[in-house]
């Protein structure tokens, strides 16, 4: 049972597909102005995810190795075309201001990633649980941005005011700056920042040591 | 009408650049931007497929997928746009294929420099990201060209400019923890910035 829990869990933390693994920036950090889209599109993401890798498990002896992208990229497709109707007819508001994003999950390099790094080799089962390990290490991460971004650049989470605005008679005048492009790259940064202080075996080794000051180092 | 094109394509270029406004194409973007050369390469291939992939899709939106499109066929009451990610990302993946075995065959040079980049642009976002929003914005096939091209134009410069920041990003002191992605992302925040101030240009 230990390797399952490390199959779910060890992708939030340890091995988090945004923080190590560079995988599925593209689509995720233009819907985290808002932490209720944020949700919608993790919960998208990960059920997406979850699937792929469950049937492409189930045929992975079968399918042929020289045109696995494309069978892959089918099946991925078919799942979010299922996923954007869904929204569509459910929550038709959200999927208006999710408007391409949903459509770029085909694209997004965890669900492919995982595809071919671990479906293509393991079981139905462990994939499926793999699958919603990575959709769970990018949500973690998501939200913590939505939240932030919230928080600080309209004062609210889930669209409930929590801290009152100057413009509704409160003290909180919010940052315009969360609620632009750049804040999002800058909060990734520093949020990796975060993570690899904490564990530190995640850092990478310098491309070019610096030597000391020549003057200092003679003496 | 001259005009109107210019505007479209410097919008698309500066104004909504697909990496630093929309965050399109960020994995290869950070992956494949330490040297200068790889990046220029890189960047060629994009401008390349997003010209001739955009303006495909918008004709087969058109005259296969819109509401009403297969009239032509005696089928005015047919709607497949819920088939449009299969196939806008299938035209993709074959117009990728095809354009590699043609530079293979005709032009070597260009294809031995342009290498491994050709089958990575497949499941880069940026170019599904440019289809899905010509969709979205129902351009008509002169404005995709243009489109195509300026998101291209556009994704090409981010990320030359950001491998050259990077290779002199190597030589400073970064804070352990920041060091290679962690540093990457708050260079590229900081282009983003930079790239905000053309926000308020009207043309």
């Amino acid at each position: 049972m230990s390797s399952v829990k490390e199959i779910v869990l060890g992708p939030v933390f340890t091995n988090n597909p945004i923080g190590l693994q560079i995988l599925g920036i593209c689509s995720a950090l233009a819907v985290t102005t808002q932490m209720s889209v944020a949700l919608v599109m993790c919960i998208a993401l990960t059920l997406v995810t979850a699937f792929s890798n469950l049937f492409i498990s189930m045929i992975r002896n079968q399918i042929p190795n020289s045109i696995r992208i494309i069978v892959q990229m089918t099946i991925i497709a078919s799942l979010v075309i299922v996923v954007d109707q869904i929204l569509g007819a459910v929550a038709y508001e959200m999927s208006k201001q999710l408007t391409v994003f949903v459509g770029l999950i085909i694209t997004n390099c965890i669900v492919m990633g995982r595809a071919e790094a671990f479906a293509m080799q393991n079981p139905p089962g462990l994939s499926f649980l793999d699958g919603i390990g990575n959709g769970l290490g990018y949500s973690v991460v998501l939200m913590c941005v939505a939240t932030i971004r919230e928080v600080l650049g309209s004062g609210s989470m889930f669209g409930v005011e929590i801290l009152p605005l100057v413009t509704n008679g409160g003290w909180y005048s919010p940052m315009g700056l969360m609620l632009l492009p750049p804040s999002a790259f800058f909060i990734i940064g520093l949020l990796i920042w975060a993570l690899r202080s904490w564990k530190t075996d995640q850092v990478e080794a310098a491309e070019y040591n610096i030597g000391g000051h020549t003057a200092l180092s003679r003496g | 009408m001259f005009e109107y094109y210019l505007s479209l394509f410097i919008k698309a270029v500066f104004i909504e650049n697909m990496a630093l406004v929309f965050f399109l194409g960020m994995c290869t973007f950070i992956a494949i931007s330490k040297k200068i050369e790889t990046a220029i390469g890189l960047g060629i291939a994009v401008v390349v497929v997003q010209a001739i992939t955009v303006p495909v899709n918008n004709l087969i939106f058109q005259y296969l997928l819109a509401d009403g499109a297969l009239a032509w066929a005696g089928l005015p009451e047919v709607d497949l746009s819920f088939l449009g990610y299969l196939s806008y990302i299938g035209v993709i993946a074959a117009i990728v294929q095809i354009l590699e075995m043609f530079l293979d065959k005709y032009v070597p040079a260009l294809y031995n420099s342009l290498g491994v980049f050709l089958p990575l642009i497949t499941v880069n976002c940026a170019i599904l990201g440019a289809s899905l929003f010509m969709v979205n914005r129902s351009y008509n096939f002169g404005e995709s060209v243009v489109y195509g091209i300026g998101a291209g134009v556009g994704w090409a410069i981010a990320i030359v400019v950001l491998a050259g920041v990077r290779e002199k990003l190597k030589y400073s002191d970064v804070p352990v923890g920041l060091q290679g992605l962690g540093i990457t992302f708050i260079t590229v925040g900081l282009m983003s910035l930079g790239f905000m101030s053309f926000g308020g240009i009207s043309l």
